[in-house]
């Protein structure tokens, strides 16, 4: 099963400054034993949300709004994505990193859904529309 | 944290850490089953203390150490019953203790020379393809007796069986806990890779049960594939292998239906490819073309897969070029499979009656007598052609051959309506 581990963001990250040479060291390690042990799929850091800008949705309204975003805590500044078999090896994998910010900070762990997740949850006839919809898309994009 | 919190902490970190674990043992005392053996005694030491101790920070560390001591007893032991016959009194002592010197300081060499003579071990020639798979799912997957015997769908004692023979025929043929060198090399290695891609298989098109795909096993052949392509970088078939996997495993989700019927690779819905693994097999394939040899089967097979995964639509397949490596393919190891799966990529490229010419020859091959594609094929080419009744026979003749139900319904749906 696959996981997305979500790096928080702190002051510094939020900041635009750049990690300690320390600890891009040691989060090349971190990240070379999981490569090693064929655990990990990818990951990447993320630009300061003072680079990015969200929509908000109300209604059929839409209203685009630009970072950066107060809540520093709540933001993601990077993420991996990991195959493993259960959540506690996700745990196990995890409590390996290095604190990802130096300071306070936090790594949230998320499972991703499967299509065997999805059982029944889809009418068919809703499946059918998004297969669909997939497919418009792609043709769109192949032109 | 209850203790069922860390009986499951024990299984994650056993997952993780048992592989590296084995192998530096086995480079102490020789033998991976009594590696083996070490490396679990140290886990139910863990599942002892654990619970009340709590789960150490550096685990894996806790575990080679306490696995450590052990080794150093054995040896001890062993060391005594030995000298005990020659009866030397005073060096012993000192012998003991450079044994257990040596041994701290192979400790610390490189786990990574250790995990590839792992690999080259549990997969040696020497054993019979089941038991390779089985000892290198338990011994390298970290995978126990029962989810290897519940992923192949046969009882744990089988598997046990398996993995203690397999063991014990290591060490009775004495076989060198190493990595091989020169001419060795190449046939130890594709002894390694069929392992990795029997396992990745047996989990893509499951050859018994009710389910067309145990996506736990790609998961597994993957994570192993990957691991040993780190190990060994400078062999392209090994990252030929895992972007084959990569890319087969990139279309699980679109090759059965929601109710479980298999759904052929033109038909299938390409926004429901995993373009995350398909970005990683590119990656692979890339990987093996840059060491510049001449590509080898599984670098052929990924660069066929390669043409699907890149075309954007069904229609915009290059299958000349699939044909060409086909052709690539069937001189570098005939087979007359190889040649069923060009007569396919010919027929799309320049028609069915051109594929079918090719198809009628392998009609008289034994190796394909009892082989379900080949009918199958057949039948789809018969069909093109408006040859209906031949087709409808070719299509039942197909789901008597094969093992799979989910295949056989949609071989005899394919008769049905032809």
């Amino acid at each position: 099963m696959r996981f997305m581990v979500l790096v928080k963001a702190s002051k510094d990250s939020e900041a635009g400054v750049m990690p300690s040479k320390e600890l891009l060291t040691a989060m090349g390690q971190f990240n070379e034993e999981m490569v090693k042990a064929g655990v990990m799929l990818a990951g990447e850091g993320l630009h300061p949300s003072s680079k990015g800008a969200r929509i908000r949705f109300s209604g059929d309204k839409k209203t685009v709004i630009d970072g950066p975003f107060s809540e520093t805590k709540e933001l993601v500044a990077g993420y991996w994505m990991i195959e493993v078999k259960s959540k506690e090896e996700a745990i196990e994998w995890m409590r390996r990193c290095p604190n990802p910010t130096g300071d306070e900070g936090e790594i949230e762990i998320r499972q991703v859904f499967e299509a065997s997740d999805f059982g029944d949850a889809l009418p068919p006839e809703e499946a059918a529309r998004e297969d669909r919809l997939r497919e418009e898309m792609q043709r769109k994009a192949s032109k | 944290m209850t203790s069922t919190d860390t009986h499951r902490a024990i299984d994650a970190v056993w997952r993780i850490e048992s592989a590296r674990l084995i192998a530096g043992l086995a480079r102490i005392v020789r033998d991976v089953g009594v590696a083996e053996e070490l490396a679990q005694d140290a886990l139910v030491a863990a599942l002892e203390q654990w619970p009340d101790a709590g789960v150490p920070r550096n685990p894996g560390a806790w575990l080679m150490t306490t696995a450590k001591h052990r080794a150093i007893d054995l040896l001890r032991r062993n060391k005594r019953i030995e000298r005990k016959h020659e009866e030397i009194g005073y060096e012993l002592e000192a012998r003991q203790d450079q044994a257990a010197m040596d041994i701290e300081a192979a400790l610390d060499d490189d786990v990574g020379d250790d995990l590839l003579r792992l690999v080259f071990t549990a997969c040696h020639p020497i054993l019979s393809a089941e038991a390779r798979v089985a000892l290198t799912l338990r011994l390298l997957g970290g995978l126990t007796t029962v989810e290897i015997a519940r992923a192949f769908l046969v009882s744990e004692a089988t598997i046990g069986q398996r993995i203690v023979r397999a063991k014990r025929t290591l060490a009775k043929e004495q076989v060198p806990f190493e990595v091989p060198r020169g001419a060795d090399l190449a046939g130890r290695l594709s002894s390694v890779l069929e392992v990795i891609y029997l396992i990745f298989n047996e989990g893509y098109t499951a050859t018994a049960g009710d389910d067309l795909m145990r996506p736990g096993l790609c998961e597994d052949a993957l994570r192993l594939g990957r691991m040993v392509a780190e190990l060994a970088p400078l062999e392209p078939e090994v990252h030929g292998l895992v972007a084959l996997m990569e890319i087969q495993a990139s279309r699980s989700r679109a090759r059965v239906s929601a109710s479980g019927d298999p759904i052929l690779l033109l038909d299938q819905n390409r926004a429901h490819w995993d373009h995350l693994l398909i970005r990683r097999g590119l990656a692979a394939l890339e990987r093996a073309g840059q060491l510049g040899r001449t590509p080898g089967p599984y670098v052929l097979q990924a660069a066929i897969a390669a043409c699907h995964a890149r075309a954007i639509t069904a229609e915009e397949t290059d299958w000349k070029r699939i044909a060409a490596l086909y052709e690539m393919l069937a001189k570098l190891s005939p087979s007359p499979v190889v040649e069923l799966n060009r007569a396919v990529a010919l027929s799309m490229a320049f028609g069915p009656a051109v594929g079918l010419e090719l198809v009628d020859q392998l009609t008289s091959e034994p190796l394909l007598e009892n082989y379900h594609l080949l009918p199958s094929v057949r039948g789809d080419l018969l069909f093109k052609l408006g040859r209906i009744d031949e087709a409808r026979g070719e299509f039942e003749r197909a789901a008597s051959l094969t093992r799979n139900a989910r295949e056989r319904d949609f071989l005899l749906e394919r008769a049905r309506t032809s």
